[in-house]
């Protein structure tokens, strides 16, 4: 790697030892977990939306708006999660990830390009020594379908092809059927099997079905050790959500008061605009705090909004609205 | 807890420009369909976030409310009284729909004249007084079907005297109803905020309503006493303290007339340990700072269960932290500047006086605008039931913060004061909060919600916030002889 | 009387007075003060006398209302209904005796005064059946635009003094007390001089009809010394000044002012009671609250 950090390593790895007794206590599994997550705050959905919606209104412009449009595009995991995905596909969009915008100076790298563990070998060829991580979905992604076997085989697959950071998804029937302990036990296999590789918990909001379970699912990721801890697949609907976020970015930074540990968050999905994007920032920076503007802590699963963010920098600069066919369009 | 230091690309000011508000240089009254000067001296209006001139305004004398209180008996007489209901309710829902093309223009006016935040004019009091007039007008057509019998008829002329924590949108609350049941009005916005009501009188015109149905004339408390106890005003209403509300019904005494209060509250939020965390603080905050705390339902008041209380506090405060203080014309500014250097003086004492009873007072390290009348957010904790903090109306942003540990004491703490206007209450268990509504006397109880406010659900309060209930059919019985 | 001893004529009883207390908490007191003030019928005989309230008096009814607002307010509607039936029930037996009362008192006929008490036991019955109606009536749900739901419903203002009308000595006091208690407040009533007895006996009904103590309250004696300070009096949240003379009114509506008291808007002459009394009444001695919660799984 090169001298550059790169988002995926630059952290520590967190460990249970230094939990304070009472999360130490739930981080043990079993019915401790399921008395410590149901102890947890409710979340009032028309608040919790209200407030989403009321952030959604702060106004970014002008050189903040530059600044925002590059923090985004620095956050960004391009993602390819096709059934059709190619060595070719792949190595077309590492080029894009290195430099987004070869015509305009400045625009940073992506964070990472997130592949399928099959594909990981070709993006670790595609990105070099650019010091931009290469993320895998595994375990059985999107549903999660298949036994425990089956998921770790394909954790390895990926760290094994040199996967910096790995994108899991929990079993939502266990979790939904209170079988808590069940999601604790498999996040912590994988968190092992994972080795130097960081972990994203992906907990799919969409099927969940409250925030409640929302905020419930985050807890548990976050004892069970993840890195960071991710809405959804995309690959069902609704994914990304401003108010989902807010639950997730409300977890981490209870986590950070409790535990001095800084974990990171990903909405991934339906973030399309560079509008979108910087609605998030906005939540990042009144709900997280400021310190979680940075891809170390923050990211988007995207992949058309890359282009929008591009569009949006070459008006800042250029001063005229761009187009379409002025970025690398990914077919 | 986080602190807001380095913060890597921050919000630079949004701001809405001040043309937007299509500022005259010289305004005048609008007494019987016309324009006119005034018969006292001209003032200058002006702007409470940066002390600067806004425009000229006319004074008045009591000629001025007897030639405006004649227009609307007239009006009245001949005109409105007669006009069906259906086209009553043409001309309201014109007012309304008027209100919402110039939604931008009037909000950022209101803003210039009150020092509110540009956003929460645009986004809430404009929106809402738009929605009184369309509710309103629905209603003007259906008076036999509001419950107070058939063929209710109006009082006649009714004179407003409005408060300057939310001009058009007080006027709103009352000209609509008001109208809508036939009566003419004679509106005086409070003295330090009266743009938006003589703006209003534009829309008046081009909505081409009949002339004195409605007049708006400029003053001070004086003017405002002869216009509320004008002999041919019916229905006095006021809008404002509870000070001036005594000394109106005072004054009101046996002419047979029932004024209209809508007076000032101290409200409370109380919070349970199983409250939802995240939405309760953000509820606290609100119902503390929204309009500078300058709402006659303000939540002034925290009870927090003590078993919850210190990392609860400590939530709060880092919400306010985070509330930006500022340019009110900035669209990120969520608490703006005070309405003149007097209120900024009857805060900074009230402050003063919490921190001389030996309240714990913690003040946001938010920065501060070189000029204007702006306070920072501050938050007393370890205020006892005893202290002014908890009894007096603050009507500034301040917040305190008491404890109890039984719903009992919750209770019966929060309705120990005169006031009895609004009230919240934070818990997810579902009995609790409604055994907690039900307990409370106040007008209003928020469960799990704060500042919900809506043309169709009545709002008012009981004891020393005064009686008067607008919104809902409710707010037609003012403005009928029932 | 002991045992051997003799009424004065063989045919002739002499009969036991009552004497005419006042009603405060459930009780009935003699005046703290020791007054007491002649009551003679329209023809000048007399009948009884009154008790004559005082200053701490009117304290003591004060508090003793709130008390039994709390305990009032806290019934549940169709309770309060079923008391006030009760209340209907004992009136209608009492019937005779309150048609002489109210025939001694206004100098009626005694059919006059007949049609009066049935008229008064149809007042209270009709209030009885609106206890646990009037809340769909005045109140409902707001149809608000946004995530919520949001009710309103009328709720008592706590305690409520009243001036009894001076004429219609049972009808008129019923049909003022009535709707101040039919929707849960605590009542403070003062009965001027000149009719007070069928408003004293009316307590007694109250009192053997499982109202509560403290609900309602009965001062008589001089209203015009006592209504300033009922209507100044911090802990009484509202007026009713029907039978306050016009001369009185002004006084008592500033008196009223210093905490902003809602004051019920009474016609300056005593009505005539027969006619239907609608809801204002109910309506004035009521205020809304509106509830809000937010809508969300």
């Amino acid at each position: 790697m090169a001298d550059s950090p790169s988002p995926s390593r630059a952290r520590t790895t967190p460990g249970p030892a230094r939990l304070p007794p009472d999360l130490a206590d739930a981080a043990r599994g079993g019915a401790t977990l399921e008395r410590f997550l149901h102890g947890l705050p409710g979340v009032d959905r028309v608040g919790l939306e209200q407030r989403a919606a009321s952030l959604a209104t702060r106004s970014v412009k002008k050189d903040a708006k530059l600044r925002a449009v590059d923090t985004a595009i620095g956050m960004v995991d391009l993602t390819t999660l096709e059934g059709a995905d190619t060595a070719g596909k792949v190595r077309a969009l590492a080029a894009k990830a290195r430099n987004p915008d070869p015509q305009h100076v400045g625009a940073p790298p992506v964070a990472a390009l997130c592949v399928y563990p099959d594909l990981v070998a070709d993006a670790v060829a595609g990105l070099g020594d650019s010091g931009i991580g290469v993320a895998s979905v595994a375990t059985a992604f999107p549903s999660g379908r298949s036994t425990l076997r089956a998921k770790l085989a394909e954790v390895e697959l990926a760290v094994d092809s040199g996967a910096d950071e790995v994108d899991m998804v929990i079993d939502r029937a266990a979790f939904l059927s209170g079988r808590y302990a069940q999601v604790f036990d498999e996040i912590r296999e994988v968190r092992a099997a994972c080795g130097a590789a960081h972990l994203k918990v992906i907990l799919e909001t969409g099927e969940l079905g409250t925030y409640d379970n929302v905020r419930r699912a985050s807890w548990l990721a976050l004892l069970a050790g993840a890195d960071f801890v991710k809405t959804s697949t995309g690959k069902v609907a609704p994914a990304a959500t401003l108010p989902v976020t807010h639950v997730l970015l409300q977890a981490v930074r209870d986590w950070r008061e409790r535990t001095g540990q800084l974990r990171g968050v990903k909405p991934a999905g339906g973030i399309r605009t560079t509008k979108d994007a910087i609605r998030y920032l906005v939540a990042v920076h009144e709900v997280a705090g400021p310190e979680w503007l940075s891809p170390l802590l923050f990211r988007f699963g995207a992949s058309g909004l890359l282009n929008d963010l591009l569009m949006q920098r070459r008006t800042q600069l250029d001063g005229h609205y761009s187009g379409p066919d002025y970025v690398a369009v990914d077919l | 807890m986080t602190e807001p230091s380095s913060d890597p690309w921050g919000y630079v000011p949004a701001l809405e420009s001040a043309e937007l508000a299509r500022l005259r240089d010289e305004y005048l009254l609008f007494v019987g369909g016309s324009f006119s000067d005034g018969s006292g001296e001209r003032t200058t209006g002006v702007n409470p976030a940066t002390t600067e001139r806004l425009a000229g305004v006319p004074t008045t004398t009591e000629s001025d409310v007897d030639r405006a209180v004649a227009a609307a008996e007239e009006a009245f007489r001949d005109r409105w009284s007669r006009l069906a209901g259906t086209e009553r309710a043409k001309y309201l829902f014109r007012l309304g729909r008027l209100l919402q093309e110039r939604t931008r223009e009037l909000a950022v006016l209101e803003t210039l004249d009150s020092g509110k935040p540009v956003k929460q004019a645009g986004d809430f009091d404009l929106p809402n007084a738009a929605a009184y007039f369309l509710y309103y007008a629905g209603w003007a057509d259906k008076l036999d079907y509001a419950g107070f019998g058939p063929a209710p008829e109006p009082l006649g002329v009714s004179g407003q005297v409005l408060a300057w924590n939310f001009p058009l949108l007080t006027l709103a609350c009352q000209v609509a109803p008001a109208l809508a049941c036939g009566n003419t009005v004679v509106i005086k916005p409070a003295e330090t905020t009266p743009l938006s009501a003589l703006v209003f009188a534009e829309l008046c015109e081009q909505a081409g309503l009949p002339a004195g149905v409605v007049n708006v004339i400029t003053g001070g408390a004086e003017i405002g006493d002869r216009l509320l106890t004008h002999p041919d005003v019916a229905k006095p209403v006021f809008t404002g303290s509870t000070e001036v509300g005594k000394r109106i019904q005072h004054r009101l005494a046996g002419t047979g007339k029932r004024p209209t209060l809508a007076l000032g509250g101290n409200g409370t939020n109380i919070v349970f340990s199983d409250a939802a965390q995240e939405q309760a603080v953000q509820g606290v905050v609100d119902g503390a700072f929204f309009n500078q705390g300058n709402v006659c339902g303000a939540g002034s008041r925290l009870l927090v269960e003590e078993s919850i209380a210190a990392e609860f506090v400590e939530r709060v405060r880092d919400r306010v932290r985070t509330l930006r203080v500022g340019d009110p014309l900035d669209r990120n500014t969520d608490v703006g500047a005070l309405n003149s250097a007097a209120e900024l003086d009857r805060i900074t004492r009230l402050v003063e006086a919490g921190e001389a009873e030996g309240a714990e007072k913690w003040t946001s390290p938010c920065a501060l605008p070189g000029r204007g009348y702006f306070v920072a957010p501050t938050v007393f904790s370890g205020v006892q039931q005893s202290m002014r903090l908890a009894g007096e109306e603050i009507f500034g942003p301040v917040l305190s913060v008491l404890t109890f540990r039984t719903p009992q004491e919750a209770v019966g703490k929060a309705d120990n004061t005169p006031y009895g206007l609004t009230a919240g209450v934070w818990t997810e268990k579902g009995s609790r909060a409604l055994w907690t509504a039900r307990q409370l006397r106040t007008g209003v109880v928020w469960a799990n919600a704060f500042n919900g406010f809506d043309p169709t659900a009545p709002f008012g309060g009981n004891r020393e916030s005064g009686s008067a209930r607008t919104g809902g059919q409710a707010g037609l019985e003012a403005y009928l002889d029932v | 009387m002991s045992e051997g001893e003799q009424p004065v004529s063989g045919r002739e009883r002499v009969t036991v007075p009552k004497t005419y207390k006042l009603h405060i908490g459930g009780s009935f007191p003699r005046s703290e003060s020791g007054r007491v003030r002649t009551v003679e019928d329209a023809g000048g005989r007399f009948l009884a006398n009154a008790a004559v309230a005082s200053r701490k008096d009117l304290r003591d009814a004060v508090a003793a209302a709130r008390k039994g607002f709390e305990t009032w307010s806290g019934a549940t509607a169709r309770n309060r209904g079923q008391v006030l039936f009760r209340v209907a029930e004992m009136l209608e037996d009492r019937r005779e005796q309150f048609t002489s009362l109210v025939s001694d008192a206004e100098g009626l006929s005694r059919e006059q005064a007949a049609a009066t008490v049935d008229t008064a036991v149809d007042r209270i019955f009709w209030y009885a059946g609106w206890t646990d109606k009037i809340g769909t009536v005045l109140g409902g749900a707001n149809q608000v635009s946004g995530p919520y739901t949001s009710h309103s419903a009328p709720e008592p203002l706590g305690v409520v003094g009243v001036l009894a009308p001076r004429h219609s000595s049972l009808l008129g006091l019923v049909s003022v007390l009535a709707p101040v208690i039919a929707v849960g407040n605590g009542a403070v009533v003062l009965v001027d001089r000149e009719r007070p007895l069928p408003a004293v006996t009316l307590c007694e009904v109250l009192a053997t009809s499982d109202v509560p103590g403290g609900v309602v309250n009965v001062l008589t004696g001089d209203a015009g010394e006592l209504a300033p300070w009922l209507a100044s009096h911090a802990d009484v949240n509202a007026l009713d000044p029907t039978g306050a003379p016009e001369s009185l009114r002004a006084e008592l509506e500033r008196n009223a002012s210093g905490t902003a008291k809602r004051v019920f808007d009474a016609p300056a002459a005593e009505p005539d009671w027969n006619r239907d009394p609608g809801l204002r009444r109910m309506r004035a001695f009521t205020g809304l609250k509106t509830v809000w919660h937010p809508l969300g799984a």
